[in-house]
């Protein structure tokens, strides 16, 4: 199953949740934030959710700018 | 012997920077931008003795060592997400929600701009996201031109604060219209920040004696040759304009008024 995470097209096993895509980037998990297909998933719902063939999640953090 | 000089009570401990109900110490806010590692950032938030510091939302780089939201954290330091990089409305409403996820902070700095080359507010845009961010529940922090009357829209619509460019960011030309500074000073009525421009700390300065209630600054003491040394004097400028304005200066004369008696 092909989702696009943080740009690039990975093939993730299916059932992947948004919490195993979040652990397959950082360790972190406090001062971070999920969207998929460009809707806000709350943290407390991250290991519910399941992604999907061609999602698009992107994982942000706090970073030095502005 | 020593003269004590007493500072007004009311200049040194009791003169909080309100913005949206919240009281801060330190009227300089700083960016984070531009510092060539976190541990000299860290050293350069302390010694500038901010109490609230903007940071930017991106991906998740595995890469990434350390984080900028530690640093804040560790040090009790309010973080203000930014929507730095963001050319649209929908940019920026999408990053203003990430960042209200991630950091569990309602306030954000709104940056919607035009172009990368000037990096100047794209007017149209920020009205619009403003006006919708502020409907969802968010604390707005416009970055915006120093143009009195999109000021003014922005605080009619609800913005907390507004913040007025003195020049390009990252540009160090200081201000470049302390005339129209002015009239945003006095029609406003949430505080100004001056955002973006300040090069070194007689602009600081200048931004506090024309009125503003605080500044926000990050390439100036993050570029600068010794960041912390500068984030001092950043610190103390603040200080000494926001006491300068309140002293009231004298006015400006065309010639010379003696301040010695006249001989007999």
């Amino acid at each position: 199953m092909d989702v696009i995470i943080n740009g690039e097209r990975r093939d993730m096993a299916p059932h992947t949740t948004v919490a195993d895509v979040v652990r397959s980037l950082t360790e972190e998990n406090s001062g971070i934030a999920v969207a998929v297909n460009d809707e806000v998933v709350p943290k407390a719902a991250w290991a519910g959710t399941t992604v999907t063939e061609n999602d698009r999640v992107d994982v942000l953090t706090a970073v030095q700018g502005g | 012997m020593t003269t004590q000089i007493s500072v007004p009570a009311a200049v040194d401990t009791r003169d909080p920077l309100v913005i949206a109900d919240r009281e801060f110490g330190s009227r300089l806010i700083m960016g984070t931008g531009g510092a060539p590692s976190l541990h000299i950032l860290e050293e350069a938030l302390l010694a500038s003795g901010t109490e609230m510091t903007t940071v930017a939302m991106r991906r998740v780089a595995p890469s990434t060592q350390g984080s900028v939201w530690d640093v804040l954290r560790r040090n009790g330091i309010q973080p203000l997400p930014n929507t730095a990089g963001c050319f649209t409305t929908t940019d920026a409403l999408r990053t203003a929600r990430m960042a209200r996820e991630a950091l569990e902070t309602n306030w954000v700095k709104l940056e919607v701009v035009a172009d990368e080359r000037t990096l100047l507010p794209d007017p149209v845009e920020l009205l619009d996201a403003a006006e919708r961010l502020v409907d969802d529940g968010f604390i707005v922090l416009p970055y915006t031109n120093d143009d009195p009357i999109l000021a003014r829209r922005l605080e009619q619509l609800g913005c907390a604060a507004v913040m007025p460019l003195g020049s390009p960011i990252g540009s160090g030309l200081g201000i470049r219209n302390p005339h129209n500074i002015e009239l945003i000073v006095e029609q406003a009525g949430v505080p100004v920040i001056l955002d973006a421009g300040i090069g070194t700390a007689s602009e600081a300065a200048l931004a506090m004696e024309l009125g503003c209630d605080a500044v926000l600054l990050a390439s100036a003491v993050t570029r600068a040759q010794e960041p912390m040394l500068m984030a001092s004097a950043m610190r103390d400028a603040v200080t000494a304009g926001r006491r300068a304005r309140l002293a009231g200066r004298i006015p400006v004369r065309r010639y010379a008024e003696a301040s010695s008696p006249t001989p007999d």
